[in-house]
């Protein structure tokens, strides 16, 4: 009987089908075409060999050490936070107002979080003054900049710390306390339950979330444009540059990088995928 | 095992100063715009600035607009997908996680050479046109947690059995999604609304890179220009994004929490 159905089934999914075709796959496609075309109509990869310039190079570099440093740093600094709140036994309301604070934290990311780290470290911040009336550290004379490399790490692990807490917590509650106990019984220690109980079940986890806190990372402008000015030369501030001054500079530059950045996130995005799907054997 | 609870307090503590130092110094250079003690004057100019008004109001139509043409595309599909094509399923959330895989920047430069005022729809050429553009691109941002939402709320009804009573009491297609089942998932659809919200309202890149008058290029352009409003506006910001989580979780208190009923 609902054989006759099928046109409006049909006719359901395609808005979503065409949106998608037209806002994520087309455009993405175009930038490729772009990315390998010589302008007259042939294919090249000039526009690829021009990316190994120093400069191009080097805002590469920078970009990817700060989303390698922010996300390895996220997930260690993350994983610890929520061990030590779900498996330390605090007090129940801790566990729910972290959860609480880390939704709003991973997405209290862009222009308002770069105010509120100069308003902490930058020149005239308040943790920067407090430290140096009060214990007499100096961090701008000791080489610190909140537009630097450091500076930058620091600010995005605001929104990655918790995006990790969020993601990590499933899979730590997924952790049966009947494992733990076996092992105990079975005269492990602490730390013999960790290296092979434990962490070889949240591994996969960890090492999804780490790609996936990488993309976020490398893919974010506006916390580094609005901190940095364009100081920083990471990719995305680069790419926003380029795509300002087009009417200057060659179309098909830009599109490279952009080739450039999604071959970064996509490998980032492909070992996430594939290990998710080892991750969820045992936390059903 | 004493010691355990101890370094889980330090681990804490340590984390709760890294996350709350900022917030009390952002907060306490906002009250301090004049030298003779603390005062809100940073905000009243904030306030009464024209220019926060309007981009502020803009930001949050265009944040509606969003909300509606999110949930009109990808209802329906998730609808479809759960009830008929479970086989298509790992295609579509493929295709609502693709935004996190390219960055935004790189939607709006593929929307900027594709849709520009040469091509074959040319929807940068007008301003409602590039509105248009900036919202069908603030739905491909929310994609991922829109449909997440909408297909965690059709998981706790039986779409299957609401469906066939429906049609053998002769509804529609359209009559079974908008009287039957949108109703019974409104709580999961409101809490990806938010989510949406609270993005679109501080978004740069998409808004700035379309000229259009945003909050998120407001803010950048005040940060470059004045002194103590960036951090009035940095806690304004703060204390929208909590609302709107806030709210999310209020939601979820009154949504259904499992299946109403399982074979």
């Amino acid at each position: 009987m609902f054989a006759e159905l099928r046109l409006g089934e049909a006719i359901a999914i395609l808005p979503f089908l065409a949106f998608a075709v037209m806002f994520l796959i087309l455009p993405t496609l175009g930038l490729f075409a772009t990315a390998f075309s010589d302008g007259q109509g042939g294919l090249t990869l000039d526009n690829i060999g021009a990316l190994f310039t120093p400069q191009i190079l080097r805002s590469f570099s920078i970009s990817i050490r700060v989303s390698f440093a922010s996300s390895a740093l996220g997930c260690l600094i993350g994983l610890a936070i929520a061990l030590a709140v779900i498996r330390g036994r605090l007090p129940p309301v801790i566990r729910s107002t972290l959860l609480t604070f880390s939704g709003v934290a991973s997405n209290f990311a862009g222009i308002p979080l770069a105010f509120a780290f100069l308003a902490t470290l930058g020149r005239v911040g308040l943790v920067t003054i407090i430290l140096r009336e009060v214990f007499g550290l100096d961090l701008y004379r000791a080489g610190f900049n909140i537009l630097s490399f450091w500076g930058l790490t620091l600010t995005y692990l605001y929104f990655q710390i918790p995006l990790m807490i969020l993601i990590i917590t499933p899979a730590i509650d997924g952790l049966k306390r009947e494992w733990s106990e076996a092992a105990e019984t079975l005269g492990a220690s602490t730390w013999q339950f960790w290296r092979y109980v434990g962490l070889p079940v949240l591994w996969p986890n960890l090492l999804g979330t780490l790609s996936l806190l990488f993309a976020n990372a490398f893919g974010a402008i506006a916390t580094a444009y609005a901190l940095t000015g364009s100081s920083l030369n990471i990719v995305p501030i680069l790419l926003y540059a380029q795509i300002r001054g087009d009417v200057l500079q060659n179309q098909q530059l830009g599109a490279a990088l952009a080739v450039g950045m999604i071959a970064i996130t996509a490998l980032a995005n492909v070992v996430y995928l594939v290990v998710r799907t080892r991750a969820e054997r045992w936390l059903k | 095992m004493r010691g355990n609870r101890f370094w889980s307090w330090v681990v804490f503590g340590l984390g709760a100063a890294y996350f709350l130092l900022p917030l009390l110094a952002t907060l306490e250079f906002s009250l301090s715009i004049r030298r003779d003690g603390y005062t809100l004057d940073a905000y009243r100019n904030v306030f009464a600035d024209p220019g926060f008004q309007q981009t502020f109001s803009y930001s949050l139509i265009i944040g509606l607009c969003t909300i509606i043409v999110g949930i009109v595309i990808i209802m329906p599909a998730a609808y479809f997908v759960r009830l008929r094509m479970p086989q298509i399923r790992p295609v579509v959330e493929f295709l609502t996680l693709m935004p996190l895989i390219i960055p935004p920047i790189i939607l709006v430069f593929g929307y900027i050479r594709l849709y520009n005022s040469s091509s074959f729809l040319p929807l940068t050429g007008s301003v409602m046109g590039t509105n248009i553009l900036l919202t069908l691109g603030y739905v491909a941002l929310a994609m991922p947690y829109m449909y997440r939402a909408i297909d965690t709320g059709l998981r706790t009804i039986d779409v299957q059995t609401l469906t066939e009573a429906a049609t053998i009491l002769g509804a529609s297609r359209l009559r079974i999604l908008t009287r039957i089942i949108f109703p019974n998932v409104i709580t999961a659809v409101l809490s990806g609304a938010f989510l949406t919200l609270a993005i679109v309202m501080g978004e740069f890149v998409l808004a700035s890179l379309l000229n259009r008058p945003g909050f998120g290029p407001y803010m950048q352009n005040i940060g470059a220009n004045r002194a103590y409003e960036p951090s009035a506006l940095a806690i304004i910001s703060f204390v929208f994004t909590w609302s709107a989580m806030v709210a999310i979780q209020l939601l979820a208190r009154f949504a259904p929490k499992s299946s109403a009923r399982k074979d």
